[in-house]
């Protein structure tokens, strides 16, 4: 059976199995639709937090981002697991004992305001919705390659599944489900890494396998390190020094962005005690780092395999694999010195290779010449990411709109079975929103999902943090904080990202700090504004401050429920 | 606030200050800032530091975690704060 036949059925298969789930879960209060019911096992909310937090990115593009960078590749796997460090420590359990709904709810409640809700509630739907198009373009490319469809009809699709199970089950069915792609992803990823491992080093733990020799007796890093220099390229393993400070803020960019997206958070609204939230962030990350170490073993493999089968390699014998992403324009050849032979150099005007690096996960099993199976269940590993984090960030849409929006600010009468079903037509107009515009991206997705992460940082983490643990922080600190954060990061992004229209240029990076890692900056703006402002404020009401002493402390944490202050 | 509680809380910080300083160590530490002094070693096949930064601060992570909530849940019961 050839690799389309497998890819039908194992995408079939899978698909019906989370429909399947969703039917069987289906919520039927707003509580089973916003938070499952506050009642699913820490170990399963682990999980499901999991594949809600890894996205089409991780799955996809990480392992071949890191293949291209080297050492480097790490501010991505420290910045996008160590925020869970955060979250563990400084947010969950607090957030839990609170007991609301949504990172607006707190806000809202923790800073006695509606104008603080109505901003944080922006911040959330701006975060969430950019990351829903990143994740339905990365549906619709891997079913046009895979399913010989147009990248159109592939988005279109995918908008058909979310579509049914989230509108259909809510929180609860989504947790469900996202156990299931859980499972389906990270047996993806590992399998093929498992037996690329056993090839090239004879080590089944990739983690391992690629600090280890190879067949010729020499350990695989110092090999690849030896091919990157032969080709020109930097040493895989080494640190670039002048990079240093930018590579620092990037990745604790990510570590607070991450602790601060509301898709994230919201995850330990839906166990039913402090303690489980608090456990659910470790099973969480051990789930993640599960793949965020394979990932790397991944990358480091690719590289040397990718090197080892086209470098000075006749044109005319390549491999099926290299003529079919070929077609997708991905990869591309051009003969520059007329030799017949692959010239992959780093040197941009002697190289005849261009490979686009999120082709390098997908590729990876037709490289290494794995069995038509694996490359179907890379496949199907790829569509179960990037529809879980979908449906996660759904959620967080439709809640922010039928629960912040319209339950506390415009329609507070509104009935249970009102309020549920504005969450689902929110969640419907919000799929079919998020669809088109992954049809048409703007060109600078990539670029926006910084912006995301930096926001997140900038606005979200000190104004959660200071609630907790600064008990004089008042409103008025909170807000100027939160606003200076986000229009500094915002701003200092679109000057120096030429894709967003911004005139700057990389010799005007602020102590060389991209774009990407600018949020962390912010944030320290942020932290300072709102602790001096809200020194030379008033302190904020009694009740607020008791309820800020009460979520210290787990006894008593009850479900999520709508009550303010006792 | 009682002193009984005031001292909960105390301890709560304790733990969190030490876990978190480890936290920074071994990521922006051993994988950032000291990586390429911590190069000149191996561990296996992989040069430290560049194992701290790939595979070493991650493992921290997750320990980081369980370890935390291992201290937390015996201190949440010796001040009975617990949930029952």
């Amino acid at each position: 059976m050839d690799a389309q036949i497998w890819t039908y059925i194992l995408v079939g298969f899978t698909f019906t199995l989370y429909i399947g789930i969703a039917a069987w879960s289906r919520a039927g209060s707003t509580q089973e639709f916003y938070v499952a019911g506050g009642g699913v096992h820490p170990l399963l909310n682990g999980m499901a937090t999991a594949a809600d937090w890894m996205s089409a990115a991780s799955f996809l593009s990480m392992a071949g981002m890191i293949s291209f960078m080297g050492y480097s590749g790490a501010q991505y796997l420290m910045g996008w697991t160590g925020g869970y460090v955060l979250l563990a420590l400084l947010l969950a359990p607090y957030l839990r004992k609170f007991g609301k709904y949504t990172v607006p709810d707190f806000i809202g409640e923790r800073y006695y305001s509606k104008s603080a809700r109505l901003v944080a509630l922006i911040c959330a739907l701006f975060i969430s919705f950019t990351y829903v198009v990143g994740q339905m373009k990365g549906v619709g490319l891997t079913f046009a390659r895979f399913l010989n469809v147009s990248f159109e009809t592939g988005v279109l699709i995918g908008i058909g599944i979310v579509f049914f199970y989230a509108v259909l089950g809510g929180m609860k069915g989504i947790t469900y489900t996202q156990v299931a792609q859980y499972c389906v992803l990270i047996f993806a990823f590992t399998v093929p890494a498992v037996f690329i491992s056993i090839h090239m080093t004879g080590n089944p733990i990739p983690q391992m396998g690629f600090g280890a020799k190879t067949a010729d007796g020499v350990y695989l890093l110092e090999k690849l390190n030896q091919l990157s220099i032969d080709l020109g390229f930097a040493e895989y393993t080494s640190v670039k020094k002048g990079n240093l400070v930018n590579m620092l803020f990037i990745t604790a960019a990510l570590m607070f962005g991450t602790a601060g997206l509301p898709h994230v958070i919201v995850r330990f609204f839906t166990v039913p005690k402090v303690k489980d939230a608090r456990i659910s962030a470790g099973w969480a990350l051990l789930f993640i780092a599960l793949l965020y170490t394979t990932a790397p073993a991944v990358a480091a493999f690719a590289r040397t395999n990718l090197i080892n089968t086209v470098s000075e390699k006749p044109y005319a014998e390549v491999p099926q694999w290299f003529t079919n992403w070929e077609n997708t324009g991905l990869l591309a050849f051009t003969d520059k010195n007329g030799d017949g032979k692959i010239q992959y150099l780093a040197d941009p005007n002697l190289n005849e290779l261009k490979i686009d690096q999120d082709i390098m996960v997908l590729a990876n099993p037709e490289i290494a010449n794995l069995p038509a199976w694996v490359v179907a269940l890379v496949v199907a590993g790829g569509l179960a990411a990037a529809l879980s984090t979908a449906a996660g960030l759904l959620l967080v849409i439709a809640t922010s709109i039928s629960h912040d929006l319209l339950k506390k600010n415009l329609k507070p009468n509104i009935s249970e079975r009102g309020e549920l079903w504005a969450a689902r037509i929110s969640i419907a107009v919000a799929v079919f929103a998020a669809g088109i515009a992954g049809m048409h991206p703007p060109g600078f997705v990539a670029q926006v999902v910084a912006l995301a992460f930096g926001l997140a940082a900038s606005s979200f983490f000190p104004a959660i943090i200071l609630g907790i643990f600064d008990k004089r922080m008042n409103r008025e600190g909170a807000i100027s904080g939160m606003i200076v954060g986000i229009v500094f990061t915002a701003t200092y992004i679109f000057y120096f990202t030429p894709q967003l229209g911004g005139p700057g240029t990389r010799d005007g990076f602020w102590f060389g700090i991209s774009p990407e890692g600018i949020g962390t900056l912010g944030m320290i703006f942020n932290f300072l504004v709102s602790i001096v402002v809200s020194r030379v404020t008033s302190p904020p009401p009694v009740q607020v401050q008791e309820l800020t002493e009460n979520i210290r402390f787990p006894r008593g944490s009850g479900e999520a429920h709508d009550i303010t202050i006792h | 606030m009682t002193d009984y509680k005031k001292l909960y809380w105390k301890k709560n910080l304790t733990y969190l200050a030490i876990l978190l300083s480890i936290w920074f160590v071994v990521s922006f530490g051993a994988g950032i800032l000291l990586a390429d002094f911590l190069n000149q070693f191996k561990l296996a096949g992989f040069p430290l530091g560049f194992w701290f930064a790939q595979q070493g601060s991650i493992y921290a992570f997750v320990l980081l975690i369980f370890v935390y909530v291992f201290l937390m849940n015996r201190l949440d019961k010796a001040f009975d704060v617990d949930e029952k």
